[in-house]
């Protein structure tokens, strides 16, 4: 199975945000201009995820979708603050390819065969915020990772790939903004668990974590928004080493 | 020189915006097409498409795109079917029951079977294109539609289903899953189809696009 390399560019209204682990959140820049340049980067897909994911004004979210898809033609996801149908077609429509959903799903889960009903399971991304509990299991939380939800992470994977979810985003609570590493652990459970591809965030710090990910956590990609938008290493570092470690990535002519 | 009015035929199955993007992209005019009589209007065509053969097919019919399908193909203009698009050119599909195709290509559409219980479906991700490996496919990979592609180029794949052309001649490039051959894209005469999108698969897949604007 080929393994993929995906950049997560978190927003708040006009802007590309990035927490530090105790630090507090820092505006990085332009989130489509980064998005550019990723894309000629080589990346392999794009996740966007609105951070205020309010109500109202999300016309910024719309224009920064708008402005990717007219030049970016890989596939991009968006999620943050999706609570219908009709928000999810609205924002395909600006040029999404899939919806990334967490909070709403929870709160009601039939949510997740309408969107797979309307849209297909291809365009649905089930987004879950992780928090280890004990040892070998974690919990769900919603509202941007805040708000525990009582639900077990891993009944709540194996009932969302029931509903039609395509893919799932699995992000570590414990381990986002630390750079200390990927759970393992968590991803490898999940990865056990369904039979529909995982994408793993939260924790990369170097190189090397990539290792245990995909050889013993089993991803099927990696979102990675730190050490991309610190610069801490270029995507051409990235796949090559992941080439170097004889992982299943693609391969770009001519970088 | 005015930009040529590619077709994009809207029948309900999705991500035609993609399409019309990349084309606009590659130098061409996009028309989104939901009345069939439109088909008449241009000399370029895409069959765009994601989601479930059956419900794409009937939806297809529903709206009366048939005859005006088999008009254009009369013409023997250039048209390009895109994943679920290329899918629905051939003879059937086993996706959730037998379906009829368009059957413009000869061929079934049946569920990838790896024998490799690792191997997730749907598959997704970019996959490198290849030739065909069969003898017969003595054209693989010459075809105007992949000039400036070359093999080992990757694209980018979402399905779970693929499509077993009657004859091996039609298969231009394959791609490969656990070391079972996929068909990647195929080719009758002035009908082309691409299993993965072009339209998602960057820089490679824009040549595709731009090459299609141009056979």
């Amino acid at each position: 199975m080929s393994k993929r390399l995906i950049a997560r560019l978190d927003i708040k209204g006009p802007n590309l945000i990035k927490g530090i682990h105790l630090e507090g959140l820092r505006v990085i820049g332009d989130p489509a201009e980064h998005a550019l340049k990723y894309y000629h980067e080589g990346i392999d897909e794009l996740i966007y995820l609105d951070t205020v994911a309010s109500l109202y004004g999300r016309n910024s979210l719309n224009d920064v979708i708008r402005r990717t898809a007219s030049e970016v033609f890989i596939p991009i996801t968006v999620g943050g603050g999706i609570r219908t149908v009709e928000n999810a077609e609205e924002l395909l429509r600006c040029g999404a390819d899939k919806v990334a959903v967490n909070t709403a799903a929870v709160n009601r889960p039939t949510l997740l065969v309408e969107l797979a009903e309307k849209f297909g399971s291809q365009s649905i991304v089930l987004s879950v915020e992780a928090k280890r509990v004990s040892a070998g299991r974690w919990m769900v939380y919603t509202e941007g990772g805040r708000e525990p939800s009582g639900i077990d992470v891993i009944d709540w994977c194996i009932q969302s790939q029931e509903r039609g979810v395509g893919e799932i985003l699995l992000t570590s609570i414990d381990q986002e903004g630390t750079r200390r590493g990927f759970d393992v652990d968590l991803i490898k459970a999940v990865t056990s668990a369904v039979n529909i591809p995982v994408i793993a965030s939260g924790g990369m710090g170097s190189l090397d974590h990539l290792d245990d990910l995909f050889l013993n956590g089993n991803a099927d990609a990696v979102a990675m928004a730190d050490i991309l938008h610190y610069k801490r290493k270029t995507l051409v570092e990235i796949r090559d080493y992941t080439i170097g470690k004889g992982l299943p990535v693609r391969r770009i002519r001519s970088q | 020189m005015r930009a040529e009015t590619i077709g994009v035929i809207d029948y309900g199955a999705g991500n035609l915006f993609s399409v019309g993007r990349a084309i606009e992209y590659c130098g061409g005019s996009p028309l989104i097409i939901s009345d069939p009589d439109d088909l008449a209007k241009v000399d370029r065509l895409v069959l765009p498409g994601v989601g479930a053969f059956g419900a794409g097919i009937n939806h297809f019919l529903k709206k009366g795109f048939l005859p005006a399908l088999q008009e254009f193909i009369t013409r023997e203009r250039p048209l390009l079917g895109i994943c679920l698009g290329m899918q629905m050119l051939f003879s059937s599909s086993e996706e959730f029951g037998t379906h009829e195709g368009l059957n413009l290509i000869p061929g079934s559409v049946k569920k990838i079977d790896c024998g490799n219980q690792e191997f997730k479906i749907p598959c997704i991700g970019w996959y490198p294109l290849n030739r065909s490996l069969d003898a017969e496919a003595h054209q693989s990979f010459n075809t105007p539609l992949l000039k400036g592609v070359q093999i080992g180029d990757a694209v980018y794949f979402v399905h779970s289903y693929a499509a077993n052309p009657t004859n091996s001649s039609n298969i231009v490039a394959t791609t490969s899953y656990s070391s079972r051959s996929i068909t990647a894209v195929v080719q009758r005469d002035n009908i082309y189809g691409c299993q993965f999108h072009p339209e998602k698969s960057g820089e490679i897949g824009l040549r595709i696009i731009k090459n299609f604007l141009e056979v």
